[in-house]
């Protein structure tokens, strides 16, 4: 599996004429890779990841996977919104079911899928639960077994994790490495959190604003993930580096 | 920087504590007991004020007849068999009334509004006979449909109908775009997201849109009785103002009260057992 962005050009149509969202992306993201694409709020990231999904067409250049050009939503890409998205008359189970029901899997068997994933995220005590009654670290992971349960060839991201608080937030990242780790899942994030994208990502696309570009592409090495990494310098490099960068974009953006 | 006169504001600032209230609580509830004592207050104070009235007061019972009266020719009334047949009349044309416009409208209000296109085509149109008050169709039924059963229920099929269209257009306007989105991206085509996730999701908006709406078939069957008709609870509140018979008009405005308290209270019922994700309290 490889995701390929090809010359990506975004405009929106404006009061005030044409509004340059994403200018030139280009990216190539391989089986296996944890990506986070980091950048400020409004530097057009949520834009990018609805050309990935399909939910939105490019004004240039093309998103590829495995070569096929991507012209609509489909099952496989796995998305997390940042707002909480589960079916709130549905119980969990059938949340996570609900991808599999809706492209004809029988019943038996996309429960036990269902079944697999509740557990790999943990959350097979809550099968009988409606949304409502979730925290809101419970409903993301619902809604990351939600996406995962198709199998897909991509889990998209946005912002899954902004409106948790720190110490739930901390919880989710060691799950999503175990989980990365555990289903050799290729994942492709977007943040406005530094630090968050250097703990999880094994390489970071850093975007600056107005339009959205690629201003750096950055490797990110670190001995081993826990939360102790967190304290290791190499860690304090790359998220200063990005920090300054992000920095900077923002005085320019001030400044225009 | 004021920091040379820090208190000025505050001697300008009337200060005041909220002080706690249990019967002027805001966005909270009272105790349970309390509300009991109130709901059953809301009605008998009523009743006992009417009963001290007629009781002390000296009012001709043709002008304002006492509860006891009230019962006994509710008495009559329901040993004549007028009240049943009046009842049944009544409630047979709002419920075929109503029904058949329920079923017309939640599809073309939910399906229709779905799509941008058809809730273009139909939006304006239906905005401006909306503003048509019912009633006013009563002359033009009688013309083009005669007195019989069905210019009465078709009143009621217009008067509910495009309410209930845009009524339910309007919850459908409130379904979050990321939920539709996501059932895009779970590999739901566009049939089975109307289906399965708008439906659904519009449901209890859509019973809320029934309550208000049965409450304006019920009011116009009585409208349509007034003007023409042999049997109904209007009719007969019509006739039995022509004969002076107060007594029997509150009668038929007490059923009239009850039965349409009832009905809406089973789709409350309704809307609890069916949608209970969308309840409020916990
Ligand atoms: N449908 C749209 N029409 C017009 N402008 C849009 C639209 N979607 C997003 N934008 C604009 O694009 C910019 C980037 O938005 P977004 O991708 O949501 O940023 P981010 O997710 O990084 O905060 C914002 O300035 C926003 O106002
Ligand atoms: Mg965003």
């Amino acid at each position: 599996m490889y995701l390929q962005m090809v010359g990506l050009n975004k405009h929106f149509e404006t009061k005030n004429g044409p509004l340059v969202v994403l200018k030139d992306i280009d990216m190539n993201i391989k089986q296996g890779e944890f990506i986070c694409a980091v950048g400020a709020s409004g530097s057009g990231k949520s834009t990018l990841l609805r050309q990935i999904a399909g939910l939105d067409a490019p004004t240039a250049g093309e998103v590829r996977i495995d070569g096929q050009t991507v012209t609509g939503p489909g099952p496989d890409r796995g998305m997390v919104f940042q707002h909480y998205t589960l079916y709130p008359w549905m119980s969990v189970q059938k949340n996570t079911e609900f991808g599999l029901k809706l492209q004809g899997v029988p019943k038996k068997i996309r429960r036990e899928q269902a079944n697999y994933y509740l557990n790999v995220v943990g959350l097979t005590p809550f099968a009988k639960a409606l949304p409502k009654q979730l925290s809101g670290g419970m409903k993301q992971r619902v809604a990351i077994a939600r996406a995962l349960a198709s199998e897909p060839k991509v889990l998209l991201m946005d912002e899954p994790f902004g409106s948790l608080d720190v110490h739930t937030k901390e919880a989710m990242h060691e799950f999503m490495l175990e989980l990365w780790q555990r289903t050799q899942i290729t994942v492709f994030m977007i943040t406005h959190d530094v630090e968050e994208a250097v703990f999880l990502a094994n390489r970071i696309y850093a975007l600056g604003s107005r339009p959205g570009t690629v201003r750096k592409e950055m490797a990110i090495d670190l001995p081993n993930r826990s939360t102790a990494v967190k304290r290791h310098s190499r860690f304090h490099d790359y998220r200063d580096e990005l920090m300054d960068l992000m920095r900077q974009h923002g005085r320019e953006a001030l400044a225009v | 920087m004021k920091q040379e006169d820090p208190g000025s504001i505050r001697s300008h600032l009337q200060s005041k504590t909220l002080r706690p209230t249990v019967f002027w609580r805001v966005a909270e509830d009272i105790p349970p007991r309390l509300r009991t004592v109130f709901n059953v207050t809301s009605i008998a104070l009523p009743l006992f004020l009417w009963w001290l009235a007629t009781t002390f007061g000296q009012f001709d019972p043709k002008f304002l007849p006492s509860p006891a009266q009230v019962l006994t020719a509710f008495g009559q009334l329901l040993q004549s068999g007028a009240l049943l047949k009046d009842t049944v009349a009544s409630v047979w044309r709002v419920g075929v009334g109503f029904l058949g416009a329920t079923l017309l409208s939640i599809p073309i209000g939910v399906y229709g509004c779905s799509f941008a296109s058809i809730r273009a085509l139909l939006e304006p149109l239906f905005g401006f006979i909306r503003y048509m008050p019912a009633p006013a169709f009563i002359p033009l039924l009688i013309l083009y449909l005669g007195i019989e059963e069905e210019p009465k229920i078709l009143l009621i099929v217009i008067g509910v109908f495009f309410f209930n269209v845009l009524m339910a257009m309007d919850t459908v306007k409130f379904v979050p775009k990321d939920l539709i989105e996501s059932t895009f991206m779970l590999g739901g085509n566009r049939l089975a997201t109307l289906l399965q996730v708008i439906f659904p999701y519009v449901l209890p908006g859509l019973i809320d849109a029934c309550r208000i709406n049965l409450a304006a078939a019920w009011q116009l069957v009585i409208v349509a009785e007034l003007i023409a008709a042999t049997e109904g609870l209007g009719r007969h509140i019509s006739v039995a103002g022509r004969f002076l018979r107060t007594d029997e008009i509150f009668v038929y405005l007490i059923i009239i009260g009850v039965i349409g308290m009832t009905l809406d209270l089973s789709l409350q019922y309704l809307m609890r057992v069916s949608c209970r994700w969308a309840d409020q309290k916990r």
